[in-house]
């Protein structure tokens, strides 16, 4: 039976599908995937990417989300965040300039806003595999 | 003279005229903004209603409930205040409810002897509270029209930290609440401290063995801040909505008012020309009826210099009197 995946953001629904495999990456807990049959689970996001694998073959669907949830329960996988693109809604180019400003930023000593900057930004560029 | 009042009301129902297709086009234009703001807020649903219940499951298997945006903070002077008004007018009593409203809040809270501390979305409550000397800690413009969750996040942002400071009591959203395109309603809605509902019996039962990563009062901390901010962006696509639907109601009155002065205005021109003709008609009635009259004595008439006699021969007993002279 495939996991029945809904990718949520605050403004719409940005995924729904089904899928054979559930990736993403939780804060303190590293990468974790879900298969069918997945024990009831509740974990906070880090600022990374999520990858859906689409029932019944198929290229990987990957996002980049930044922060937010994933709860799995009964074959039901929900990700909510402030922030979810679709790797194909992703501007590698701006994604590239804004990494170049946070390093920059980073460098000069700036603060965490910068990192968190420069993770967004990597997160979009792994999400459309330019990392 | 009474040619000069037809131009004048002609003129006049031509700058109505136009006034109609103005506030015709803004009609439709929120009407199509209405149906849009509505689509916004039927795509945020799926996103709140998640997060809230995740949170009533977190907090049911007993996660901490000391995260200070649970808390009343009792011993805070001020109380915040949200005030969503528009950037723009043309909608009716759209904006004079909600300052009346937030104005009413105040003059409560400063009866009680407490302070309180107003966060201004919209030009309209911002200018009016600003005319007044009202102290505003933050204003947020450009938003309602069609807001987006980074400005509810601004919002948050700006409160939420002060809040978990202990800085106020409590957080009040004053608001259009959007029920349907025909009814809306000014609400004051107090957002903090979030409440829960616990042993709800009806409520699914939560399997023990959920894993959490990391703890539940974990998540629920990084839940929490998120809750407030979805709060702040439902009420926001509310009042955008609300806004919309007040304005095309009051233009689809202006512009029936606009109809009816059209054509009470052409009913009073049209008057006005039939009272000139009948004027004009009258005149010259007049004129031949003393033509008429004096035609037997008075001599120099006008007619005659236009109708010479040598030109008409026939008319005969004309010539004979008039002949004389030429």
């Amino acid at each position: 039976m495939a996991l029945q995946v809904e990718l949520v953001s605050p403004e719409r629904v940005v995924l729904e599908t089904e899928a054979d495999m559930v990736r993403a990456r939780t804060i303190g807990g590293g990468d974790i995937a879900f298969l069918s049959g997945h024990a009831p689970f509740l974990g906070a996001l880090d600022t990374a990417t999520i990858t859906i694998r689409p029932a019944g073959g198929g290229n990987d669907i990957v996002a980049a989300v930044h922060g937010g949830f994933i709860s799995v329960n009964e074959d039901v996988v929900r990700v909510l965040s402030d922030l979810a693109e679709l790797a194909a809604d992703i501007d590698t180019e701006r994604a590239r300039r804004a990494e170049e400003r946070a390093q920059d930023a980073v460098r000069r000593g700036d603060d965490t806003e910068a990192e968190a900057a420069l993770r967004r930004a990597h997160a979009r560029l792994t999400a459309v595999g330019g990392i | 003279m009474a040619g000069g009042q037809e131009r004048i009301l002609r003129r006049r129902i031509k700058s109505v005229e136009s006034t109609k297709k103005i506030t015709r086009a803004m009609e439709l234009i929120a009407a199509t903004r209405v149906v849009k703001a509505q689509d916004r807020s039927a795509a945020a649903r799926p996103y709140a209603e998640m997060i809230t219940s995740v949170i009533l499951d977190l907090v049911k298997v007993g996660a901490a409930k000391e995260h200070p945006l649970l808390q009343r903070h009792e011993q805070a002077r001020s109380e915040a205040i949200v005030c969503i008004s528009s950037d723009r007018g043309l909608c009716g009593a759209y904006n004079s409810t909600i300052i009346r409203l937030t104005e009413r809040e105040i003059d409560a809270r400063r009866a009680e002897g407490r302070d309180f501390t107003l966060f201004v979305v919209g030009k309209k409550a911002q200018s009016y509270f600003r005319f007044r000397g009202f102290p505003m800690d933050h204003v947020f413009l450009d938003v309602t029209d069609q807001p987006t969750y980074d400005q509810a996040k601004q919002i948050s942002d700006a409160l939420r930290p002060r809040y978990e400071a202990g800085e106020f009591e409590n957080a009040q959203l004053i608001y259009w609440r959007f029920l349907s395109a025909g009814a809306q309603q000014a609400v004051v809605r107090r957002f903090l401290p979030l409440e829960v509902e616990e042993d709800d019996p009806t409520a699914r039962e939560l399997s023990a063995d959920l894993e959490y990563e990391p703890s539940p009062t974990g998540i629920l901390n990084e839940l929490l801040p998120r809750y407030v901010e979805a709060r702040i962006y439902s009420a926001l696509l509310d009042a955008s909505a609300s806004e919309h639907a007040a304005r095309q109601r009051a233009m689809k009155s202006a512009t029936d008012n606009a109809e009816e002065l059209k054509i009470t205005l052409t009913r009073v021109m049209n008057r006005a020309r039939q009272d000139s003709i009948t004027t004009e008609i009258m005149e010259i009635v007049g004129g031949a009826e003393a033509l008429a009259q004096g035609k037997g004595s008075k001599e120099d008439l006008l007619v005659d210099h236009l109708m010479p006699p040598h030109a008409f021969p026939e008319n005969l007993d004309r010539t004979d009197h008039t002949s004389a002279h030429h």
